[in-house]
């Protein structure tokens, strides 16, 4: 095969086949929904799809519905029918798209989603458990919160084979054996490990395939946009968790990402500056706030949300197939812990980021609806500022409501902020040597 | 160590009432100043509930940390918008060298809190920790859980104390703060039975003053109040019977609550929750952290930021309003925080099914103009009496 050809098969591939395993994904909702299957309804830190596709559930992320309905601009309809129900302007956008759905009976511009006949929380996010107990009172179905204690305090995670660890993973095991009964008394299927066992081992294959393909975008130029292209990828990540599509998925990506690394094959953007994101995506405007940072040529090579949006498959933790329970209770505290780390004590992890991937800019994006992910980032930046010297831009939105974005405000500032950048860069040559 | 608040004692009630509000209100915290100049070190813990018991074995200070009605010129540039105020607030306590701790400790109670450990970690020197109270207490493991926690909570409070804290001194600690509790559920029956003779403004100072000072001085404070108060000779007016919710965390302005008391009898609510967390006595014989961490799981309050299988927000409210036997509810939210909010939509539904009559409203700890909302809650209550 030529390299053309071969390109032509690989190229883009990831893409597409995203997109393509997204369109099934809802398919399979909405026949689920249609045959009245109830799903297991769960959020993308700490899912558990491991374990539920054990007993067969269609699963529900609702996060990514709500996403979805920013991304397709049908999102303020759901949001004033939850707020015409009494939520407030002030909470959490996902929540009230949620909300509408399920006021509509599952209706979402992807196709329709199933009831809920289980829910999983972790406490990753304290906006999940809230969610989760409004699908109890509307739906009468039961929530787990599945309760993962994340670090301490900056840089004390605990390590594993230490005592404070083997206590946390010792709580989480516990709490998944009573999951597990709790899946088998809602699905009336017997919990099967050898099954277990296989679809811990696609997750396997995923966890591996993401890091490699993080660690991928170091390449100059960068192999894929880590706000639009990794959007994509992580949605497959979080959707296919699992399943053998997943593991298929992340280990083509994972040659894509190889191919055009070594063949110095770039994003359709001429890359001059090498970004890295920190925040939650404005999905009211996706592909519009992309392209403000691609006409300067602009490239965002990694972001925070690629690793706590992924729950921490970003680690790359392999399962230990031999013990099977055991093993996805560390992978789920380390996991989970990590997505709370990138979160809340995040400045040693950027840092390491910058050198990783040679950036050049930093781009804070705090968003009204997610305390979570936006409270600390003003003290972030300030915190990061103080030990590296590089230039930011903290732009606030959302990733709902577009009643909070402004766009041209939004482009003033980032037009200024490249100008910035370009400034640095010539006072940088023409300064004696 | 002598006592951080003595200007109560020897006082009559009113004047009494008058220093604890004096000292609830100060935005300076005199006795936290005042115990750090004796010698004595200070934990200061976020809102909701902390084990204080542990630090009080220590002999360090458990100071409750729940904001102010102050500029947050500082804090501000730490925090994005659209935040409540007391994440701000609080942070700029320390910032401003109001109040200096030799350790703080924030609860994930909610999503904005949850940053809390992070920011202000990267702002001070002492450490900074989070305590993960289980947010699955129906696992059959919370319980055991949570004991390893505390003990990990009586580590840290050791190095700070800079001596052991053994399980007699931590038993000590829970008798002193069984007292406490004692006294606390003899306030709020006063309250419910005889509301004339405390309106919710006063029996709050009385309640807030316990996270201001030792125990042992909290203790003193209301076993000499408590008789006074039961005492008083005051009119028992036509005012109807209410309930409070929304006190969880950022706390309504005193002349808030006092503008509530001018048309209600407050009979019951969830201000500085916390503190009442645990609503019976915690046995003192036995492992004592066990001991708290079961008392924690299964002899506890309700708020909107603990998930609890056993405790529904809908039935945990009508059960109050039942106990209290009030006629309507009083709902109010902080600005910006999230819980407060969702839980509104849970509260107004609940009391819609059963036809109880309610009031809704925002607030925030720095809001100093009440004169609309009292024109608002005196039509909500002339519409209740007329109705």
């Amino acid at each position: 095969m030529t390299d053309t050809a071969r390109e032509a098969g690989i190229v883009g591939r990831g893409n597409e086949v995203g997109a393509r395993l997204f369109r099934q994904w809802f398919e399979g909702l909405t026949a689920a929904a249609e045959e009245g299957r109830g799903a297991a309804y769960v959020f993308v830190m700490g899912s558990l799809c491991e374990l539920l596709r054990v007993f067969d559930f269609p699963i529900v992320f609702p996060e990514i519905n709500s996403l979805q309905a920013a991304v397709r601009r049908v999102a303020a309809e759901y949001l004033n029918e939850a707020e015409n129900y009494g939520y407030s302007p002030d909470i959490c956008g996902y929540v009230k798209a949620d909300v509408a759905t399920q006021l509509r009976g599952g209706t979402h511009p992807m196709g329709r989603i199933p009831k809920p006949a289980l829910a999983i929380a972790t406490n990753a996010c304290n906006t999940y458990i809230k969610w989760g107990e409004i699908w109890e009172r509307m739906h009468g179905m039961p929530l787990f919160t599945l309760d993962i204690p994340g670090s301490r305090g900056a840089g004390l995670a605990s390590t594993r084979g230490g005592e404070d660890f083997e206590r946390d993973r010792r709580y989480v095991a516990a709490q998944l054996e009573e999951l597990i009964a709790l899946c088998e008394r809602v699905s009336g299927r017997k919990f099967d490990i050898d099954r277990l066992r296989e679809h811990l081992g696609w997750a396997n294959e995923l966890n591996t395939g993401w890091q490699r393909v993080l660690e991928l975008n170091r390449s100059r130029p960068a192999v894929f946009n880590a706000l639009s292209d990794g959007t994509i990828y992580l949605g497959v990540a979080n959707g296919f968790r699992g399943a053998p599509e997943g593991a298929a998925f992340f280990r083509d990506l994972v040659e894509e990402m190889t191919h055009k690394a070594e063949h110095g094959i770039g994003t359709p953007v001429d890359e001059k500056w090498r970004l890295i994101f920190v925040g939650v995506p404005c999905y009211p405007i996706f592909r519009r706030f992309s392209e403000m940072f691609g006409d300067w040529g602009g490239v965002f090579v990694n972001s925070t949300y690629l690793w706590f949006a992924s729950g921490g498959a970003n680690l790359g933790f392999t399962y230990d197939l031999r013990h099977p329970l055991e093993s996805l209770a560390e992978g789920v505290l380390l996991g989970v812990r990590d997505a709370m780390d990138s979160m809340f004590f995040q400045t040693n992890a950027l840092v390491r980021m910058i050198d990783d991937h040679a950036a050049d800019g930093i781009v804070y994006h705090p968003i009204k609806s997610c305390r979570t992910v936006s409270t600390g980032l003003a003290d972030t930046r300030r915190a990061l500022m103080a030990i590296r010297d590089i230039p930011s831009l903290f732009v606030e939105s959302d990733m709902m409501d577009k009643r909070v974005v402004s766009e041209a405000q939004m482009k003033n500032r980032i037009d200024a902020f490249f100008e910035g950048l370009a400034a640095r860069r010539h006072q940088a040559a023409a300064a004696p040597a | 160590m002598s006592a951080i608040f003595a200007e109560w004692r020897g006082q009559s009630l009113e004047e009494t009432l008058y220093h604890c509000r004096e000292l609830v209100e100060d935005t300076d915290f005199p006795t936290i100043r005042r115990w750090r100049e004796s010698g004595g070190k200070v934990v200061g813990h976020f809102q909701v509930y902390f084990p204080e018991e542990i630090a009080h074995a220590g002999g360090l200070l458990p100071f409750k940390v729940r904001g102010a009605p102050i500029e947050p010129t500082q804090a501000d540039s730490r925090f994005g918008s659209y935040l409540c105020s007391i994440i701000k607030t609080s942070l700029e306590l320390a910032l401003s060298g109001r109040v200096q701790l030799e350790l703080f400790v924030t609860h994930p109670i909610c999503d904005a809190a949850r940053n809390l450990a992070g920011v202000w970690g990267r702002n001070v020197s002492y450490p900074c920790r989070i305590l993960y109270l289980p947010q699955n207490p129906n696992s059959g493991y919370a319980a055991h859980y949570l004991r390893d926690e505390y003990d990990r909570v009586r580590r840290l409070c050791e190095e700070i104390a800079g001596r052991p804290i053994t399980d007699d001194d931590l038993r000590r600690s829970i008798a002193v703060f069984n007292e406490n509790r004692a006294l606390l559920r003899r306030l709020y029956a006063l309250k419910r039975e005889r509301p004339w003779l405390l309106p919710v403004d006063e029996a709050y100072v009385l309640l807030a003053v316990g996270g201001l000072v030792p125990r042992e001085e909290h203790n003193d404070l209301l076993r000499t109040v408590l008789p006074l108060l039961e005492g008083r000779s005051l009119p028992r007016r036509d005012k109807i019977r209410v309930i409070l919710e929304g006190g969880f965390c950022e706390q309504p302005p005193l002349d808030l609550l006092r503008a509530i008391a001018r048309s209600c009898y407050v009979v019951d609510d969830d201000l500085l929750i916390g503190l009442r967390w645990l609503v019976s006595d915690v046995p003192v014989d036995g492992d004592p952290l066990q001991a708290l961490a079961t008392s924690y799981i299964d002899r506890s309050e309700h708020s909107p930021v603990q998930h609890d299988l056993t405790k529904p927000k809908d039935r945990m409210l009508l059960e109050r309003l039942a106990r209290a036997d009030a006629q309507a509810a009083i709902l109010m939210a902080a600005k910006m925080c999230e819980p407060g909010l969702e839980e509104l939509v849970v509260h107004t539904r609940a009391l819609d099914g059963k036809g109880v009559r309610y009031f809704v409203s925002e607030f925030e700890e720095s809001m100093n103009s009440f004169d609309s909302l009292e024109i608002q809650l005196e039509t909500f209550v002339e519409n209740l009496v007329f109705d």
